[in-house]
């Protein structure tokens, strides 16, 4: 091939890249268009839609599903619960992580033994870790009980009673998710100059007003990516409250039930696909305010 | 004084590990007892066995199971790996019409929970015949929207100098990204591929709604699905769960380091 003229070519040379950029950019826009884009509108289409295997009969039904959403008491329960583990788990988690965090940061020897024991559980199945959780906090045979008669403390119910399956459910999310939150936090802290404290101590500072005045503003992104990461997880929770209490799932009398696993419910035990896709609005809905939310929270940034 | 807190703060942080640890270790153990001992509540295994392991291994697919997990996870990682470096670099590097706008669109599908995608994706899977396969198993997976993110990150602190360099000395474009541009973002490499393989390890709810049969299971359906018709065989359950489990935490012991800088360099950076 002739090279082209230099005024010629000056054109191409654009040309070119934007080519090459659409050659690099064609199969992911069109996993993108197809598998992530196209299937949330098509989640909005059927939530108008009666579901039936047969395609012919698949009756236009308006936003009934979506009045029907307004009688279900078991949504309610489920909207109920999900905001239950939700306002528990997410400050349980940022609490407990910080804190661990902030004794790590205290220390010097062992601090990576330690780091690496308390992430263990983030990187492990979560659908494995509830059944080895169903069998230590069994009422009769479990180990937790028998560790608490140690104590003299009585034998708990824990999953097999609705007042305190919610709670125990959120303990071992929060048990599982600890690690995530207190590696992020110990990062975190290491990012925070040292003489800020040194600057501040001159001037007299107490230990609480350290922590008070420059841990806790300059840790402010981080503890918001953190809640907002817990908040979602929280709000899809799924996995472990179904292997929780397999036979009885979302129970017991759907004290631990929760949005995700209704909607599971609704489309693949009742086969209400229409219903569950509106449900799965909802779902879209919450998910998507606390993320604007996020992202007013997070403009407010904390200068270095 | 000083001495005093700080053995109160291994005292804390001692006492936090054993209940972050100590699941692992009764899971273990309990996976080692007969039957007849598991309600006995003693620590020690008094006559420890491998009958629970070999059961599960032997009497149930789960080698195949496992081989699913891996199958689906490997692929899914390195498609991952692949088309997110190739759209980050496009979105870092190369200048087009219409940049922005695919960038917020695929920013935007971030939004969607994949509860709101995983019914039209049955029906999709039921309509062309995907479910119970491979394919129906990973392809929601096989590009990820945060690592786009990520790697765009990444590919923007590269100096555009130096791919220039490589233009220069006649390099295709795909050369460039392939022989320059990806072998030095390996750190976002790392961590995006040891996230994405965990996650699909790890992934319960997909899997459980498009696999039919017993052979197509991947570990976490398969063992949950096992323990299920177990009924109070708890130490099979146990070996079951060691089984998902243990390769995860060795796994997890060897590359700790690399795993927890990974959460630090995607979460604090992305």
């Amino acid at each position: 091939m002739k090279p082209p003229e230099p005024a010629q070519r000056r054109v191409s040379l654009a040309t070119r890249e934007a080519l090459w950029a659409f050659a690099f950019l064609a199969i992911p826009l069109a996993f993108f268009l197809f598998i992530r884009i196209w299937p949330a509108f098509q989640a909005l289409w059927l939530s108008l839609f009666d579901w039936h295997a047969d395609p012919s009969k698949r009756p236009f039904v308006g936003l009934e599903h979506y009045e029907q959403m307004l009688q279900d008491r078991l949504l309610l329960k489920a909207l109920q619960n999900t905001l239950a583990y939700t306002l528990l788990g997410v400050p349980l988690q940022l609490l407990l992580g910080l804190g661990i965090a902030l004794l790590l940061n205290a220390v010097t020897r062992f601090r990576d033994v330690f780091r690496a024991i308390y992430f263990a559980p983030y990187v492990t199945p979560a659908a494995a870790i509830a059944w080895v959780f169903s069998w230590m906090l069994s009422p009769n045979f479990g180990i937790v009980n028998e560790i608490l008669s140690v104590f003299g403390i009585p034998p708990q119910p824990f999953l097999t009673k609705p007042s305190q399956a919610l709670a125990t459910v959120t303990m071992i999310v929060v048990w599982q998710n600890l690690g995530f939150q207190v590696v992020l936090f110990l990062a975190g802290l290491q990012n925070i100059p040292r003489d800020y404290y040194e600057a501040a101590r001159i001037d007299g500072a107490s230990n609480w007003q350290l922590f008070r005045h420059i841990t806790f503003p300059l840790l402010n992104p981080v503890m918001v990516f953190s809640a907002v990461i817990g908040t979602i997880g929280f709000l899809q929770l799924f996995t472990q409250v179904v292997n929780l209490n397999f036979t009885d799932q979302g129970g017991p009398l759907g004290s631990t039930l929760t949005l995700a696993l209704y909607i599971y419910q609704v489309a693949f035990a009742r086969f209400e696909l229409g219903y569950a896709a509106a449900i799965t609005v909802l779902l879209f809905v919450i998910i998507l305010s606390i993320t604007l939310v996020q992202l007013r929270l997070l403009s407010r940034r904390v200068e270095y | 004084m000083k001495r005093l807190s700080t053995f109160l703060i291994y005292a804390l942080l001692i006492l936090g590990s054993l209940v972050m640890f100590f699941p692992f270790v009764w899971m273990f153990l309990t996976s080692l007892k007969p039957f007849a001992e598991i309600f006995e509540l003693k620590v020690w295994p008094q006559a420890p066995t491998l009958d629970n392991y070999r059961e599960v291994l032997f009497k149930t697919q789960f080698p195949r199971w496992f081989l699913n997990s891996l199958i689906v996870a490997g692929i899914t990682t390195l498609s991952v790996l692949f088309f997110d470096s190739l759209v980050g670099y496009a979105l870092a590097k190369l200048r087009f019409p219409g940049k922005g706008l695919i960038f917020v669109l695929i920013l935007s599908t971030l939004m969607v929970p994949t509860e709101m995608l995983v019914i039209p994706w049955y029906v999709m899977s039921t309509e062309y015949g995907w479910s119970n396969t491979y394919w129906g198993l990973l392809f929601p997976g096989v590009i990820s929207a945060f690592g786009v993110f990520l790697m765009r990150q990444f590919f923007e602190t590269l100096p555009t100098d130096l791919l220039d360099a490589g233009r220069i000395d006649g390099l295709s474009e795909f050369g460039v990204f392939w022989r320059i541009a990806f072998p030095l973002v390996r750190p976002a490499l790392a961590a995006l591929g040891i996230f994405t393989f965990l996650g699909n390890w790890n992934a319960f709810l997909w899997p459980l709604i498009v696999v039919q049969t017993a052979d197509m299971r991947t570990i976490p359906v398969g063992v949950a699905l096992f323990s299920s018709e177990a009924g109070t065989a708890w130490n099979l359950i146990m070996a079951a769960s060691s089984l998902a489990v243990l390769p995860v935490l060795l796994v997890f012991l060897f590359f700790q380091r690399q795993i927890i800088e990974g959460v630090v360099l995607t979460g604090v950076k992305g």
